[in-house]
């Protein structure tokens, strides 16, 4: 780290940085107040605390900008433990969740097909597509991402995370730490816990050399608190579309879910979630929906699909069905209960062997279940995301057990959830159309 | 001039079919056309055409359906072929069951109730594997007409086994198969064995539910009709006018 690096990033992110997305966000809450009212047909206005998370999510990347020279950066798997990391002030980029901003953007494609120039198979997730297509390109629309000083890939989303992660090392020329989450077909073994916490363990050397100082215990327990704070306020806020009208939409989650995922063990992300709650809660006293008119309730699960998140949107808002709840957004929510501030390092293994991806499809199932109870939908809407096989696989005979177990009906939407190549606008259109009929929409 | 109560339009990917309806229900006229690539245009000219032999064609409540629904501004209301298929098929067979519409596009399956409602549905996934387009295809390569196609499949009781029902790959595996001696028959019959195999897939996915119904163009094949039902091991029935199916389900739906 260079005495100009840090005074680069003291300079850019903290001084003009901080000052710039502090007027934007002035900008964005005064234009939002002083409109005199919300024209949407189908929408009730966005929520207040909106240009907060857009200053959030820019000053995460305003930060990774100026990272190099000033602080360690990490790159990680959105399931990777990263208290360990936060509690050693090393930077997180999450090359998914870049993934994602270059959907919403419409980048995406433009990288997915860099990367297939260079060799990388089509059938190839698209996040690893659009990350691998974004760093041999030098293409953006963040401006720049910090270069690693490690990579720390968890293997408890999928196994293409292992491979896209030896390449990202190959690449970068970078130390690679591997977190193996043994898959589980039902609660974790003793065994599996204990693997998983001595993998955790052994990277904390590995880290403190990166870092250039010792872990600190006081540290992570609070960071490990900020963790499980956010993630409680998370599932009260998911746990909201609950109500009818349901003050929030799976849509709004995928967008607000930003903090969750890439500032975990932050006090200023706990605080961004109750400043939200409260608002949630507000809107449901007065009785106001996301939606104008909320005629039927959906589930979604799988990725959201970036690039058509708005179109989906308005699509069914049109139509006064609000999607209440996701399998996607709940994940960071579900085990919440699970983080123990006291005992970071086995309860952050217990944690990240959990997830609904490294679990079986029967969990899923189950999953689905319950939530359709629980948010008393009409119906569920399965995206078979052609790039995440994980969360794709076994959507079929569930679509079936959905319809006669759980007594709603349940449509399969094929697509991707980055390359707008594997999505086809009329017949998801058309699929969508006859399913909402059926639903008597 | 006919007294008519309805019209339904239906804008499929290979036909346009117009059907006009009266107050009982009872289809009363029709027609088909092979769809253009100008359907706006084709559709008023089809309007236009109609005027000659129905009253008030322009007071007639239409109901378009298909995949060109969206480009009949002249409709009323739009309704998927899920809703308008089922709805004529009800009219038809006055009960629930399944109801098989093997279109030009794609093929769709649905569960009916005994009151008509559609309870589940599903349709085949992004490619032409396992639609009409795939059999009318395979007719052009073999230089059949798609009568010749049944008939032929129907003159062998062998059959040679195809491994892809993807439409473009078929093709070229028919090449193969003439280029290898197998004679015109078997590989039809063959043909067909494929289509409906994915056909039966499809149907038990939506949870199979006797009476079985085969609606669209495809269902005026009688090798369709055979095969299918030996493939689900149960009857299939058709309608005397299959194609129209979904257009009179749309102009019923213009009754109510």
């Amino acid at each position: 780290m260079s005495a100009a690096g840090r005074l680069r990033y003291l300079f850019g992110v903290h001084i003009a940085g901080r000052a710039a997305l502090r007027f934007e966000r002035l900008r964005s809450e005064h234009k939002m107040r002083s409109r005199e009212s919300w024209r949407h047909r189908h929408l009730e206005r966005p929520l207040d605390v909106s240009p907060r998370l857009k200053e959030l999510i820019s000053r995460h990347y305003l930060t990774g900008r100026y990272a190099n020279g000033a602080r360690k950066v990490a790159w990680v798997t959105s399931g990777a433990p990263i208290e360990v990391l936060t509690a050693l002030n090393i930077f997180p980029i999450y090359p998914e969740n870049h993934g994602a901003v270059c959907g919403i953007r419409r980048t995406a494609e433009e990288y997915c097909k860099h990367a297939e120039a260079a060799g990388y198979s089509r059938d190839l997730c698209s996040y690893a597509r659009t990350d691998i297509g974004s760093i041999l390109s030098g293409k953006t629309p963040v401006g720049r991402l910090p270069r690693p000083d490690v990579l720390i890939c968890c293997t408890n989303i999928c196994q293409t995370v292992l491979y896209w992660y030896q390449v990202l090392a190959h690449h970068f020329g970078v130390p690679l730490v591997i977190i193996d989450t043994p898959f589980l077909y039902r609660e974790a073994p003793s065994h599996a816990v204990a693997f998983v916490k001595n993998q955790i363990e052994d990277s904390i050397p590995v880290l403190e050399r990166i870092a250039g100082r010792s872990l600190s215990h006081g540290r992570l327990r609070d960071v490990t608190r900020m963790s499980r704070d956010a993630c409680e306020l998370w599932l009260r806020i998911v746990e909201s579309g609950r109500m009818k009208p349901s003050p929030i939409t799976a849509f709004d989650q995928f967008i607000h879910l930003a903090p969750i995922v890439e500032m975990r063990g932050h006090r200023y992300t706990v605080d961004y979630y109750a400043s939200m709650l409260r608002e949630l809660n507000t809107r449901v006293g007065r009785g106001m929906g996301a939606l104008k008119d909320e005629r039927k309730r959906l589930l979604w699960d799988n990725l959201p699909i970036w690039f058509r998140v708005r179109w989906l949107g308005d699509l069914l808002a049109e139509r006064g069905v609000s999607l209440v709840a996701s399998t996607y957004t709940n994940a960071w929510a579900e085990l919440a209960d699970m983080i123990d501030p006291e005992r970071p390092l086995d309860s952050c293994a217990s944690v990240y062997l959990h997830p609904i991806l490294n679990r079986g499809t029967g969990h899923k199932l189950e999953t689905m279940k319950r939530m359709i109870d629980y948010y008393e939908v009409d119906g569920v809407l399965l995206h078979s995301d052609r790039s995440c096989k994980p969360y794709s696989i076994g959507q079929l005979p569930q679509r079936e057990s959905l319809s006669s177990e759980a007594g709603v009906p349940a449509l399969l939407i094929e697509a991707d959830h980055n390359d707008p190549r594997s999505f086809s606008e009329e017949q998801v259109r058309n699929r969508l159309d006859a399913f909402l009929e059926v639903l008597g929409v | 001039m006919i007294e008519a109560g309805a019209l339904g339009l239906d804008a499929g990917s290979t036909t346009v079919k117009l059907v006009a309806v009266d107050e009982a229900g009872t289809m009363v006229w029709h027609r088909v056309e092979e769809t253009e690539p100008d359907l706006t245009s084709q559709v008023e000219e089809l309007l236009e055409s109609t005027r000659k032999l129905l009253h008030r064609v322009d007071e007639l409540p239409l109901i378009a359906t298909g995949y060109g629904r969206g480009l009949v501004k002249q409709a009323g209301r739009k309704v998927t072929e899920i809703t308008c298929h089922a709805r004529g098929a009800y009219q038809w067979s006055g009960g629930g069951g399944t109801l098989i519409d093997i279109g030009g596009q794609d093929t769709k399956a649905m569960i009916m109730d005994r009151s008509g409602a559609v309870t589940n549905f599903v349709m085949n996934d992004k490619c032409a594997a396992g639609t009409g387009r795939f059999l009318e295809v395979c007719a052009r390569r073999l230089r059949l007409s798609l009568d010749e196609l049944s008939s032929t499949a129907l003159s062998t009781e062998t059959e040679v086994s195809i491994s892809s029902t993807c439409t473009v790959f078929a093709e070229s595996e028919i090449i193969s198969l003439i280029a290898g001696g197998h004679p015109v028959p078997e590989i039809v019959r063959g043909l067909h064995r494929a289509l409906l195999g994915r056909v039966g897939s499809l149907a038990r996915g939506a949870g199979l539910r006797p009476p079985v119904m085969l609606s669209g163009g495809v269902a005026q094949s009688r090798a369709v009709r055979m095969l299918l039902a030996e493939e689900l091991q149960c009857e299939v029935k058709s309608f005397s006018e299959p194609q129209l199916t979904g257009a009179y389900g749309a102009a019923l739906l213009g009754l109510a």
